[in-house]
């Protein structure tokens, strides 16, 4: 028999920089590795100087270019310049524009501010009022009433519109897929079987069919003379069609919940109320973070299907600009541009989820 | 420790009486008639699928039954939800498995059930969950987050969180079996302080020392019956039962 002493610890070897080391781990550690390096940056040569020629290079950046002047080798940016107002506001009336900066500037502020009380005792409260108040405000600013004139919202369009139907589908869709998740598994049979047939029968239809059907039956069942408006057809039927995705999201978080913290809620004495919004839904919306940013990314690209029910969002009216007879055939600067618009908002939202996961995680916290 | 004939253990503060109870076709419990006196010990012992966790899982209604009555401090079980509040909010229990609330803090988990349930103020609260902290020797992580402490810590904190609502009755549903071997000592220390305060308390363990330590009575079950019982120096050192005699032998010898 012998007796050990205990050994020193010691760092970690560190023969190579970190480059080459990263290089030798990630790109050449084999030689299928390195057959596959290689016809990535072919792939690349192929396809980045062409963009890069289109996009910069041969592009002409005189904004005061006709369709004719300015060229056809490269991109043509004047295209996007001339009509930069009608695909962020639409057909909104040039005078009342501000609302929109208003309403837009309004909520960065806000955020702004909630960030800034961060350490509040009030952060709460301060939080549920504004979810109360902004959507008001905004849509006082952006319809009018109280003053401010009315435009009606055939006459929004662009981006904006975009961001108000993906952003309504988003707030409204949150707390009713809530709703859906945990009617699924009540024990209550009606309220079951309700949930069910709701989330069954709207995930089983496509987007489109949703929104004819609230474009054209929905009115069917109000009133003749009833003006009701194309917008909020829209908004209701994208809605409802993201409860039914968001409701299994987050079902699938409340079935990863191990039935333990179900019984040590019960038996402290918590209420239903109390268990499920203080213990499983923190932790079931947690888990689910991923997957709800992910299905509300699929909703912020859907919403350019409300095109068929005559509604121009910022991917529809890029579409009217170009058939424009003064700007015939800028198709490709038009959609390079929603594509480049709609991957900066998407991937800061893919970004954020990243940053709320990290967040609210407890596992490694020190 | 002292036998159930002791003055100090006056009155009946759980009545268990004609326990049934059938999972699907499974009759897990059966007839079961046990009375638990306030302040006693009693440590439920047996093998695998005895119903020793089902039974003490009864008594605070996480399990349903479909025959029998049981009656904890006054308050007769039944689906009636504010008689099952009634009684969980005297009765609290301590899991295999911990189950401490991983997004809360250490802190959070203690006085979430006395805020929520049994109305204190947060001020209240979290100065008497430092007290009981600072009592289970953990004072200094009520901070951090459960997944942060090692087992032993965790199961302690399911202890102080217990005891966070002054419970009458405490149940322990195998608190040691998930632990680590090193820490099992620590987490039986706390009990054993506990057992010498004259709370009421169920123990479902293997943990023989313990029950020979403290306990006032000590329940044999198997197949969902309870077989035998006695005070720990009579149960251990002269079974009268073939099956628990068996039952010794297999848990004593390793």
């Amino acid at each position: 028999m012998a007796v050990y002493p205990l050994k020193e610890t010691k760092k970690a070897p560190q023969s190579q920089t970190k480059a080459i080391q990263w290089l030798k781990e990630n790109l050449l550690s084999s030689t299928s590795n390195v057959l596959l390096t290689l016809v990535a940056l072919y792939l690349i040569y192929l396809i980045l100087p062409p963009i890069l020629n289109w996009t910069i290079f041969d592009a002409n950046f005189d904004l005061t270019a006709d369709n004719d002047s300015c060229g056809r080798e490269g991109a043509c940016w004047a295209f996007i310049y001339d009509n930069f107002k009608m695909f962020i506001y639409g057909f909104y009336p040039e005078e009342e524009l501000w609302r929109i900066d208003a309403m837009f500037g309004l909520i960065v502020v806000m955020i702004m501010f909630g960030s800034w009380i961060k350490k509040s005792q009030y952060r709460m409260h301060y939080i549920i009022g504004a979810f109360l108040v902004y959507p008001v405000a905004a849509f006082f600013l952006l319809h009018g009433g109280l003053g401010l004139e009315v435009v009606g919202t055939d006459k929004w369009g662009g981006l904006t519109l975009t961001i108000v139907v993906a952003a309504v589908g988003i707030v409204a869709s949150f707390p009713l897929g809530i709703l859906f998740a945990l009617g699924r598994q009540s024990k209550m049979r009606i309220v079951r079987f309700i949930s069910i047939v709701f989330i069954e029968f709207v995930r089983g239809v496509p987007l489109i069919t949703i929104l004819f059907m609230a474009s054209v039956i929905l009115p069917l069942f109000f009133s003749v003379g009833m003006d009701f408006d194309k917008l909020l057809r829209a908004l209701i039927g994208i809605t409802l069609f993201q409860t039914a995705y968001i409701a299994e999201v987050i079902r699938g978080g409340l079935q990863a919940i191990p039935k333990g913290q179900y019984e040590a809620a019960d038996a402290s004495g918590l209420n239903f109320v109390q268990k499920t919004t203080l213990i499983i839904l923190p932790q079931a919306l947690k888990i689910s973070i991923p997957n709800i940013v992910g299905s509300f990314i699929a909703l912020f690209k859907d919403t350019t299907l409300i095109l068929i029910i005559g509604l121009y969002d910022m991917l529809a009216i890029v579409g009217a600009a170009t058939s424009n007879s003064s700007w015939l055939g800028r198709n490709s600067e038009g959609y390079v541009f929603v594509a480049f618009v709609m991957w900066v908002i998407l991937y800061s939202m893919s970004r954020y989820s990243k940053k709320l996961e990290v967040r609210f995680s407890t596992e490694h916290k020190n | 420790m002292s036998n159930p004939t002791d003055d100090r253990l006056c009155c009946d503060i759980i009545e268990i009486k004609g326990l049934n109870k059938w999972y699907g076709e499974f009759h897990a419990l059966k007839n079961i008639d046990l009375t638990v006196k306030e302040g006693e010990i009693i440590v439920v012992c047996g093998p695998s699928g005895s119903g020793k966790s089902t039974l003490i899982r009864c008594i605070n209604f996480l399990e349903k039954f479909q025959e029998g009555s049981i009656v904890v401090d006054g308050t007769e079980l039944t689906d009636d939800v504010k008689k099952i509040r009634q009684v969980r909010s005297e009765v609290s229990m301590v899991f295999q498995h911990f189950n401490l609330f991983p997004h809360l803090s250490i802190i959070d988990n203690l006085t979430l059930a006395p805020i929520w349930v049994h109305n204190e103020t947060k001020q209240q609260a979290k100065e008497k969950a430092l007290t009981l902290l600072d009592r289970v020797g953990i004072k200094d992580q009520a901070e951090k987050y459960p997944n942060q402490l090692s087992g032993g810590q965790q199961q302690r904190v399911a202890i102080a969180r217990a005891l966070c609502t002054s419970p009458k009755i405490m149940l322990f549903d195998e608190p040691t079996s998930a632990l680590d071997p090193e820490m099992i000592s620590e987490v039986l220390d706390v009990m054993i302080e506990l057992a010498k305060e004259g709370i009421t308390m169920l123990c479902v363990t293997h943990e023989m020392g313990f029950a020979k330590k403290v306990a006032d009575r000590v329940i044999f079950m198997d197949e969902g019956q309870v077989i035998e019982q006695n005070t720990p120096d009579k149960f251990f050192d002269n079974p009268e039962s073939e099956r628990l005699q068996l039952f010794l032998d297999q848990i004593l010898t390793n």
